[in-house]
C-alpha cells in the first residue's frame, strides 16, 4: 500500500511540468492587470468567479492533456490530420496574430515593471528579448522546463504581498463563495474580462505539445491529470491573492480605476516597501515568463500543424521556419514597445477580438477530436463529460463573444 | 493541352465525363492497390448524383485525363465499397506523417504528384512523389478558389520540395493491413540504427510499436539500443512478451538488463519467461546488480582464456566470438577458479608466436586495473578518466571475473546524467 503510494508520488513528480507551467503562464501581464483592476475597483466582490473559472480551466485543459497522453500527438497535428490543411492554416494564422499581440503586452509588462525601479525600457526590453531567445535556442527541453518551473515558483511573491497588505480576510472568505451579480456595465465587463483572459487558445496547444514532448503516456495519465488540476488551482490561488491585495490596498482606501498593473504595484506602496517590491517582481517575472513561452509555443504549434521541421533540439539550418517565426515574434514584440506612440492598448483590444474568434473554434475542434473512437479508444469522453465539456464551450464562447463586442466598442470609441 | 504531371489537389474536384461527354460527378479520392501495381492509380472515387453516391472508376475505364477533366471510355461504374487492399490517397496518405527513408526524417504529406502516362488505350496515373514544403502548401490553400492553371503559374516562384514515392514509408499500425497494402520495411531496415532510432522516437507511441514490431528483430534491437532507457522501456512494454523477448535476446545483455530494470516486475518476469536459456541466464545475473554500481553497468561480453592456454588457443577463442570482433580490445587471462590474473591488449597476441603461452605475454609492469561489482558508478567514472581506459574488468566477491565495462557504457552514463 505504502509502496503503491510512493510509486504514485514518484510518477507525479516525474510528470510535473506541462500543466503547472501552462496554468502559471496564464497569469501573464494581461491576466495580472485584469485581476488587479477587478480588485481595485470592486474589492472582494469578484472573488466568487474564481471557482467557476477553475472548473472551466480544468475541463478544457484536462481534455488536451488526455489527448496528448493517449495519441502522442500535438493538437495542431491532430487538427491537420483530421480536418485538413486549410482549416489548420486558418487557425494558425489567427493564433500567430493573437499571440504576437500577447507577446507585445508581455514585453510591455517587462518594460513597465522594471521602470518602477527606474531602469529604462531601452535597456530592459532588448536584454529580455535576447535572454529569452538565448534560453530557448541554446537549451534542451528538459533544461528549459526546469527554468520555467523555477519561474513558476516566483509567483509566491503575490501570496506574500497579498498577506502583507492585511486585507479583510472575513470579507474575502465570504465573497469567495457568495456570487454577486450587479447589472452595472463596468461590473459585467470586468466579469467577462476575467473569464476571457483565463482560457486562451495558445494554452490548449502548448499544454498538449508539452505533454507529448515530455513523453507522458496513457499509463501515467492519472498523475498527469492530477498535475493539470493542481496547476489550475495554483493559478486561481495566485489570482485570488492579486485581487485581495488590490482590494485591501486600493479599494478599501478609495475604489478607483487603475491604468495598468504597475499602477496596482504603486497602490501597494503605503502598505510597505516589500509589498510593493514583491508585486513588481511578480509582474516582471510573469511578463518575462510569458514572453518566453508564447513565441516558443507559437513557433512549435505552427510548424507542427503545417509540417515544417521544428524543435529546440534542431539547428537553425534544419528548422529555418521554426527559428524565423520564433525570432520574429520576439523581435517584433520587443521593438514595438520601444516605439514612441505605438497604439499598444488598441493592439491588445484587437488581440481580444481575434482571440474571441479563435477560442470557440479551437474548443469545438478539441471536443470533436476527443470524441473520436479511432484516436482516443477507451479514453474518449464519457457522455457526462461531454455534457460538461459542451456546456463549458458554450459558456466560454458566449463570454468571449461578449468580450469581443466590448473590445470592438472600445476600439471604436478609442 | 496535355499535362505530363498532375497533383492530387488538382485531381480532387476534377469533373468526370461519360461517353456522351456529360458530367457524371467529381473526383473525391484516388486508390492505389499495391498488391496489383506499386504506383499505378487503380481506381478513382467519384461522387455523383448530388454527392450522395460514390462510384469507382477503374483505371482501364479512362480515356483521357487533363487539367480540364477525366473522360471515360467505359461507363459501367460500380458503387464504392470498402476494400482492405486499397490505399486511399486522400484518406490514408494526405496530411498524414510518413517516413522519408533517404532524408531520414518524419514528414507530413501536403500533396502527391502523379505522372500522366499516355498509354495505348487511355491515360493512366502513376504516383511519382510526395510533396512537402511551401509550394505544396500554396497549392493546397488556393485549390478550389483559384483556377488550376493560375496556381501552376503562381507556384513556379516557390521552390519545390518533394520525396520520391519509393523512398517513402507509410506507417501502418495494423499488421494485417500492412500485409494487404504490401508495405515493405526494407528502406527502414537499410538505415543506420541510430537514424532509425531518431525517427522512431519522433513518432507517436502507436506508430513506434508498429515499426518496431514490423522490422527485422536484429534491426529493432540495434535501433532500440540507441534510444534513451525510458523510451526503450515504453516500447518493450507495449510489445507482446514473445516479441519483446526476441528483441532483447538480440541486444547486448547489459543493455537488455537495463531495459528490463526500467519495467515493472511482473512484465520483466513475463519477458524473461519467453527468453531462451543462455541469454536469459546472463540477463538475470546482471539484473541482480544495482543500476548505479559497476555490476549494473557491466556487460558479460568479453573473451577470457585460461593462463595455461597458448596464443593459438586465444585466437581461436576470439574467432568463436566473431560478434564481438568490432568492440573487443582486451583479452583476459584467468586461473582455474576463474579468478582474473591479467588483461592484455589483443594486438600482443598477433605479435607473439602461436605456440607460446598467453601467460608469457604478460609483462612485469602490467598492472591490472579492476573493480568490484559493488563499486559505485561515480568511482567507475573516475577510474576511466584517471587511467584513460577502454575496458575495465569487474570481479565479484570471490575474485572471479564477472564482466567488463567498456567506454561506450561510460558514454551512456554520462549522457543520461
Amino acid at each position: 500500500m505504502l509502496r503503491r503510494l510512493r510509486h504514485h508520488i514518484a510518477v507525479f513528480f516525474a510528470v510535473i511540468g506541462p500543466g503547472f507551467i501552462t496554468a502559471m503562464v496564464d497569469n501573464d501581464a494581461g491576466g495580472i492587470f485584469t485581476y488587479s483592476q477587478a480588485g481595485a475597483k470592486y474589492g472582494y466582490l469578484p472573488l466568487w468567479t474564481l471557482a467557476p473559472i477553475t472548473l472551466l480551466l480544468v475541463v478544457t485543459q484536462e481534455m488536451c492533456a488526455r489527448m496528448g497522453a493517449v495519441t502522442g500527438k500535438g493538437l495542431s497535428d491532430l487538427i491537420r490530420e483530421e480536418f485538413g490543411l486549410r482549416t489548420t492554416f486558418f487557425i494558425m494564422t489567427l493564433l500567430v496574430l493573437t499571440n504576437l499581440t500577447n507577446v507585445m503586452a508581455n514585453f510591455a509588462g517587462v518594460a513597465s515593471s522594471l521602470e518602477l525601479f527606474g531602469i529604462s525600457r531601452y535597456l530592459t526590453v532588448p536584454a529580455a528579448a535576447a535572454g529569452v531567445w538565448m534560453l530557448v535556442v541554446r537549451g534542451t527541453y528538459a533544461r528549459v522546463e526546469k527554468v520555467f518551473l523555477i519561474a513558476s515558483s516566483v509567483y509566491v511573491c503575490y501570496i506574500i504581498s497579498g498577506v502583507m497588505v492585511k486585507p479583510d480576510w472575513t470579507q474575502a472568505a465570504i465573497y469567495s463563495v457568495r456570487p454577486v451579480l450587479m447589472l452595472e456595465p463596468g461590473y459585467i465587463t470586468m466579469l467577462v474580462g476575467m473569464v476571457g483572459t483565463s482560457v486562451a487558445p495558445w494554452m490548449q496547444f502548448y499544454l498538449q505539445a508539452a505533454v507529448v514532448e515530455k513523453g507522458i503516456t496513457a499509463k501515467e495519465y492519472a498523475e498527469s491529470r492530477l498535475e493539470v488540476i493542481v496547476g489550475c488551482i495554483a493559478m486561481t490561488v495566485i489570482a485570488f491573492f492579486i485581487i485581495v491585495a488590490c482590494a485591501g490596498a486600493i479599494h478599501d482606501v478609495a475604489p478607483r480605476d487603475i491604468q495598468d498593473a504597475t499602477d496596482a504595484a504603486l497602490g501597494l506602496r503605503p502598505f510597505g516597501q516589500y509589498a510593493f517590491l514583491l508585486f513588481a517582481i511578480g509582474l516582471f517575472n510573469a511578463s518575462l515568463f510569458a514572453a518566453c513561452i508564447l513565441p516558443l509555443s507559437t513557433a512549435y504549434t505552427v510548424c507542427e500543424g503545417l509540417g515544417f521541421e521544428l524543435g529546440v533540439n534542431k539547428g537553425f539550418r534544419e528548422a529555418p521556419v521554426f527559428y524565423w517565426l520564433f525570432t520574429l515574434l520576439i523581435v517584433i514584440g520587443g521593438i514595438v514597445i520601444l516605439l514612441p506612440g505605438f497604439p499598444l492598448v488598441k493592439m491588445i483590444l484587437l488581440s481580444q477580438v481575434i482571440n474571441g474568434a479563435l477560442l470557440p473554434l479551437v474548443l469545438i475542434y478539441m471536443i470533436l477530436l476527443v470524441n473520436k473512437d479511432r484516436l482516443m479508444k477507451k479514453w474518449k469522453n464519457t457522455r457526462f463529460y461531454n455534457v460538461v465539456g459542451w456546456t463549458s464551450v458554450v459558456i466560454l464562447t458566449g463570454l468571449t463573444v461578449a468580450l469581443v463586442i466590448l473590445s470592438i466598442r472600445d476600439l471604436m470609441a478609442g | 493541352m496535355a499535362e505530363e504531371i498532375l497533383y492530387l489537389t488538382e485531381l480532387l474536384g476534377l469533373k468526370v465525363y461519360d461517353l456522351r461527354r456529360r458530367p457524371l460527378g467529381r473526383v473525391r479520392d484516388a486508390v492505389l492497390v499495391p498488391k496489383l501495381h506499386p504506383v499505378r492509380v487503380d481506381r478513382f472515387l467519384v461522387a455523383g448524383g448530388g454527392g450522395y453516391t460514390w462510384l469507382y472508376v477503374r483505371h482501364d475505364q479512362v480515356a483521357e485525363i487533363s487539367l480540364d477533366g477525366i473522360w471515360l471510355r467505359d461507363e459501367m461504374l460500380v458503387p464504392y465499397h470498402a476494400d482492405e487492399y486499397a490505399l486511399r490517397l486522400v484518406r490514408d496518405v494526405l496530411d498524414q506523417q510518413i517516413i522519408d527513408a533517404r532524408g531520414r526524417k518524419v514528414v507530413r504529406v501536403t500533396d502527391i504528384t502523379f505522372e500522366v502516362r499516355r498509354e495505348a488505350d487511355g491515360d493512366v496515373l502513376h504516383v511519382l512523389e510526395v510533396d512537402i514544403g511551401m509550394r505544396a502548401v500554396l497549392r493546397r490553400l488556393l485549390q478550389g478558389w483559384v483556377p488550376r492553371r493560375w496556381i501552376r503559374r503562381l507556384q513556379r516562384r516557390v521552390p519545390p520540395n518533394s520525396i520520391r514515392w519509393d523512398l517513402c514509408n507509410i506507417v501502418e499500425p495494423d499488421p494485417q493491413r500492412r500485409l494487404r497494402l504490401n508495405i515493405s520495411m526494407e528502406p527502414l531496415e537499410q538505415m543506420h540504427p541510430a537514424d532509425l532510432a531518431d525517427i522512431v522516437e519522433e513518432l507517436s507511441p502507436e506508430d513506434r510499436e508498429a515499426i518496431i514490431e514490423a522490422i527485422d528483430t536484429e534491426v529493432a534491437a540495434e535501433a532500440l539500443s540507441e534510444m534513451d532507457p525510458e523510451t526503450q522501456a515504453r516500447i518493450i512494454e507495449s510489445l507482446d512478451a514473445g516479441k519483446a523477448a526476441d528483441i532483447l535476446e538480440e541486444m547486448a545483455p547489459d543493455e537488455a538488463a537495463d531495459v528490463l530494470a526500467e519495467l515493472e516486475e511482473e512484465t520483466t518476469e513475463e519477458i524473461l519467461e519467453e527468453m531462451e536459456s543462455a541469454p536469459k541466464a546472463e540477463v538475470e545475473e546482471l539484473l541482480e546488480y544495482d543500476e548505479d554500481t559497476a555490476g549494473g553497468l557491466m556487460n558479460t561480453e568479453f573473451v577470457a582464456v585460461h593462463e595455461e592456454a597458448t596464443v593459438a588457443d586465444a585466437i581461436d577463442a576470439l574467432r568463436a566470438r566473431q560478434d564481438l570482433a568490432e568492440t573487443v580490445t582486451t583479452i583476459f587471462i584467468t586461473d582455474t577458479d576463474d579468478r582474473l590474473r591479467a588483461a592484455i591488449p589483443i594486438a600482443r597476441l598477433f605479435l607473439a608466436k602461436p605456440s607460446s603461452r598467453v601467460s608469457e605475454l604478460v609483462r612485469p609492469d602490467d598492472e591490472i586495473i579492476q573493480t568490484t561489482t559493488e563499486t559505485p558508478a561515480s568511482r567507475v567514472l573516475e577510474l576511466f578518466d584517471k587511467y584513460n581506459l577502454l575496458t575495465l574488468p569487474v570481479i565479484d566477491d570471490e575474485q572471479r571475473l564477472a564482466g567488463v565495462i567498456t567506454a561506450d557504457d561510460i558514454i551512456s552514463v554520462l549522457r543520461n546524467r
